[in-house]
């Protein structure tokens, strides 16, 4: 078996080391009634190359987004990965290194990890980010929980403009914390945040584009929330917007939670993602999650340690909460490196581009209508009948041709009529001539 | 100049690497876009108003800068990895390859369930090996790690007792545990009382017995320990849980030492979450991504996180909403399917192995620790006298009069090549040392260690202090000052003068 490193030689010259009959005789410990007599129902071992056939024949039977148009977002984002950013994270000195707890031979990622606190932290508009949460989902849930305790409040209003996979994770997280989330309802209205607070509001949290698309100015509903003691907590679900749009930092967020899959990580049919969390200086000994910070070795030359490790599982373990998606922090870090300044803003630019010109399009298709007036890459528009079974037609044709808001909020009969459709750079003038025609005859 | 010192700094192959933002170019960028044209914004007049401050960078330096990183850390592709209970084994590239896929990588989780048929059965497919390997009913795919997996099973037995109308207070956890169940039971709403172990290392039953009563929900076992041992009392402790009315859960993060030989189903466990980068070969990629799969017991299955993944007419789907059959579901977890990617790294490694080679695996990783076990016994103290599982147990006794600490040892290694084991954990031994080889190591990697091994307590117990307590010497560092990171915090990288700014503060 090629990834075992010991022959049947080694083995019986090791028992013999070991003072063992048999490999039974190190198991001795397991109860005899809980040894397995026979060998499990499995397939026994097979070689790189069946493996391969059987695992491509699986992943032949699905539609790649690369082989169809796509106009799918809601919290995913196809964008282009440079060849450079899979080179680098597939090396092995990344790839198979461990959490850096020795950081003299670590200084590696610890370095990386900087740099990316570092871009995270400027994207944002804030002062510090951590190195790193599971995803955009879970990310929100711990800015509610880390809100609380900055807060010493309860509550958290969360507006129905967030994600509904954020939405759900924070309720999940809050399940048994007694009373603390009011969850405004999705819709394509208007909501009132600020009447919502009180004097037990530990935060309120809403999404920027929102999970419909639209853009807001935060900066009054930053003021409401600080007048009356309480945070706001920005979730960003698509971070490219931030090369064009106004960063939540400018707008008064206290903490911003995001997803960073769409810089540097591929649609992986949901994961693993990355989870960004950005806060305030003041705020960093309750920021969860790993962090790297700067210091000197005993030669005073720079380096890097994971620091504030009360965090950490090595110390203080009821307090843990380490909850880290390194490589895909590397896949981001390489990404935003290879962007820079030039590179990032003139992405989202093109991205925004892309999503004007579709929104145009479909703006002209009789029965549709445009419900954004602002948008990134991505709006909602509402279809004369249920959205579902037009995408389920549209994919039969090999067109993924947006979200049906029933999926994001089943039950909501009034966004049952509602597709979110999504332009990045990756989307071609004749993808969008193909969901126009499709649009044309399935409307 | 004195010898070994460099204009540079540099040494050789070890290259000196400033930060990204000290390499700003402004013009260099490492990416050709196409021209977005001329378009009407519809961004409601909130541009953006000021820079970023990102540096630009081409495509080389970027490369460089990278691959000069890369050359500062140690990794399992470079040599042995024996950090206990972490499981560092080879990480195989067919499973990187396969991962890559278009027909994987390339799925926006929200295609129609019509679209992504294969990826549904893929995952459908590993959750059936998990379920025969761990003889276990159910699984819940959609933890994104080891600890998200305890939080996961946490839930579900809490949801369980809600459901049963009990309200229990307590989760036991043996005081061996791994390191991130206390936190976990606490976000759930339980205290945490430890068990303690008894003079063998394994639970104290009879005080474990005389603290179960019916305000506790579970007991947390990791099993084999983090002592590297396998509870030999296992039945009698489930038994004990039962009996009580509190659910038995195991920490599976140790599993890679019975896969094959042992069904945690068999031993009375009702929830076990697996870790698919530690047992299963996905990558640590130095600090995740990961997976944590939990199995479930037939009474716990009904509360597993959504989504879930269901046979119907018309093939494979997601129910991703707490109705119908999931009704009692616990709700999400995590945005979208759980780590997928990490499923097909896992399943490759699984077939490739086979039922045989997941129990060959085993048995090595088994053999392998009992091998070093007997290597070293001699030199350094041995917590519990074996035979161990997939990992072994030293403290610091034999360092004793020395003046020569755990850290001190661990960082020696640092200069021979080797990654040093887990240290200071389990907390139930004074200076832990807990070494896990691996199924992944030649039998000529295991004499190489066990020679430098011994060869490091000799020289420690021979009284030479210094060499110890000043290693590293070789390293692209020598140690780091933790206090002051932790005192003075710096945790990004400023512009010059915003930096200067901040220091006269």
């Amino acid at each position: 078996m090629r990834y075992l490193g010991l022959t049947d030689a080694d083995r019986r010259a090791m028992l013999a080391a070991c003072g063992a009959a048999d490999i039974d005789a190190l198991y001795r410990d397991v109860p005899k009634s809980a040894v397995l007599a026979d060998p499990l129902d499995l397939p026994l071992h097979a070689g790189e190359m069946e493996v391969e056939r059987a695992l491509a024949a699986l992943a032949a039977c699905n539609l790649s987004a690369a082989d169809a148009p796509c106009f799918l977002g809601a919290g995913a984002y196809r964008h282009h990965v440079p060849a450079a950013v899979d080179y680098i994270i597939q090396r092995g000195e990344f790839l198979t290194a461990y959490t850096p707890y020795q950081p003299e031979i670590a200084q590696g990622t610890l370095q990386y990890l900087f740099e990316f606190q570092t871009q995270v932290a400027l994207i944002c508009g804030m002062e510090i980010a951590s190195a790193s949460h599971y995803d955009g989902a879970t990310a929100c849930a711990e800015a509610a929980l880390m809100a609380r305790r900055i807060a010493k409040r309860s509550r958290v209003v969360v507006s129905g403009g967030v994600h509904p996979h954020y939405r759900g994770v924070t309720e999940t997280y809050f399940r048994w914390l007694g009373d603390g989330l009011d969850l405004l309802p999705p819709s394509l209205g208007d909501e009132d945040l600020a009447a919502c607070i009180d004097g037990d509001t530990a935060a309120v949290m809403v999404q920027n584009p929102d999970v419909f698309g639209r853009l807001r100015d935060l900066a009054p509903l930053a003021e409401a929330c600080h007048e009356a003691g309480a945070l706001l907590i920005v979730a960003v679900a698509e971070p490219v917007s931030l090369g064009l749009v106004r960063p939540p930092g400018e707008m008064g967020a206290d903490i911003v939670a995001a997803e960073g899959q769409p810089v540097g990580n591929g649609l992986n049919f949901g994961g693993p993602y990355l989870g960004l969390m950005a806060t305030r200086q003041r705020f960093v000994r309750q920021l969860p999650g790993r962090i790297a910070g700067q210091t000197i070795d005993a030669d005073g030359r720079r380096g890097w340690v994971l620091t504030l490790s009360a965090r950490e599982q090595h110390i203080r373990r009821e307090k843990a909460a380490s909850t880290n998606s390194g490589l895909c922090a590397l896949a981001f870090c390489v990404h935003m490196a290879l962007l820079g300044e030039e590179g990032f803003r003139a992405l989202a630019r093109l991205n925004h581009a892309r999503a004007v010109a579709l929104a145009d399009a479909l703006a002209a298709v009789d029965g549709v209508t445009v419900e954004n007036d602002t948008f990134f890459n991505e709006f909602t528009i509402r279809l004369p009948g249920p959205a579902a079974p037009v995408a389920d037609a549209m994919a039969e044709r090999g067109i993924l041709g947006g979200v049906p808001a029933s999926r994001l909020f089943p039950g909501v009969e009034d966004l049952a009529d509602c597709l979110v459709v999504c332009a990045t750079e990756t989307v071609s003038d004749d993808d969008i001539a193909a969901l126009t025609a499709a649009l044309k005859e399935f409307v | 100049m004195a010898e070994g010192e460099t204009i540079t700094g540099n040494r050789a192959l070890q290259i000196e690497e400033p930060l990204l933002f000290e390499m700003d170019a402004p013009g260099q960028c490492g990416v050709d876009l196409p021209d977005s044209g001329p378009f009407e914004d519809r961004l409601g007049g909130l541009e953006r108003r000021n820079p970023v401050g990102l540096p630009g960078l081409s495509e080389p330096r970027v490369i460089r800068h990278f691959t000069r990183l890369s050359q500062k850390n140690y990794a399992i592709d470079a040599g042995i990895f024996p950090l206990g209970s972490c499981t560092m084994k080879h990480n195989p590239r067919l499973n990187e390859r396969l991962a890559r896929l278009p027909g994987f990588a390339q799925l926006h989780p929200m295609q129609p369930e019509s679209t992504v048929q294969g990826a549904l059965a893929l995952i459908d497919t590993l959750a059936d090996w998990l379920r025969t390997l761990t003889g276990m009913p159910a699984v819940a795919m959609s933890p994104a790690a080891g600890a998200h997996g305890e939080l996961c099973g946490t839930m579900v037995i809490r949801a369980a007792l809600d459901a049963r109308g009990e309200k229990r207070s307590t989760v036991l956890v043996p005081d061996s545990a791994h390191g991130t169940n206390p936190a976990t039971a606490a976000m759930c709403g339980y205290a945490v009382e430890p068990i303690p172990s008894n003079a063998r290392g394994r639970v104290d039953l009879a005080l474990l017995k005389e603290r179960l009563d019916d305000d506790v929900a579970a007991f947390m076992l990791t099993n084999p320990s983090t002592c590297g041992l396998f509870e030999d009392e296992i039945l009698e402790q489930a038994e004990a849980v039962h009996a009580a009315g509190a659910y038995f859960y195991c920490d599976g993060a140790n599993f890679n030492a019975i896969a094959g030989r042992v069904r945690p189903g068999d031993l009375g466990i009702d929830c076990m979450h697996l870790n698919l980068h530690k047992t299963f070969s996905t990558p640590h990629g130095g600090g995740g991504p990961g997976s944590g799969p939990v199995m479930l017991s037939e009474a716990l299955a009904p509360f597993a996180p959504l989504p879930w993944l269901v046979h119907g007419a018309e093939g494979l789907r997601l129910v991703e909403r707490a109705e119908g059959e999931a009704a009692r579901a616990i709700g999400r977890l995590k945005s979208f399917h759980g780590q997928f990617g990490m499923f097909v790294r896992a399943l490759a490694y699984m077939m490739s192995h086979g039922g045989d080679g997941i129990r060959q695996a085993s048995e090595d990783a088994v053999l392998s620790a009992n091998y070093v076990l007997a290597g070293l016994e001699d030199v350094m103290s041995l917590s519990y006298p074996g035979p161990c599982m997939h990992e072994m147990l030293f403290d610091d006794r034999f360092l004793k009069g020395t003046g020569i600490a755990t850290l001190d040892f661990a960082k020696a290694m640092i200069d021979e090549g080797l990654h040093p084991m887990t240290v200071y954990f389990p907390l139930v031994v004074h200076g832990a040392m807990l070494i896990e080889p691996t199924e992944s190591e030649s039998r000529q990697s295991l004499d190489v260690f066990i020679r430098v091994m011994r060869a490091l307590a000799e020289r420690a117990k021979g009284g030479d202090t210094a060499w110890f307590t000043g290693a590293p010497r070789l390293a692209p560092r020598r140690r780091l000052d933790e206090t002051t990171a932790a005192r003075q915090p710096v945790l990004r990288w400023l512009p010059e003068e915003a930096s200067a700014e901040k220091a006269a503060e």
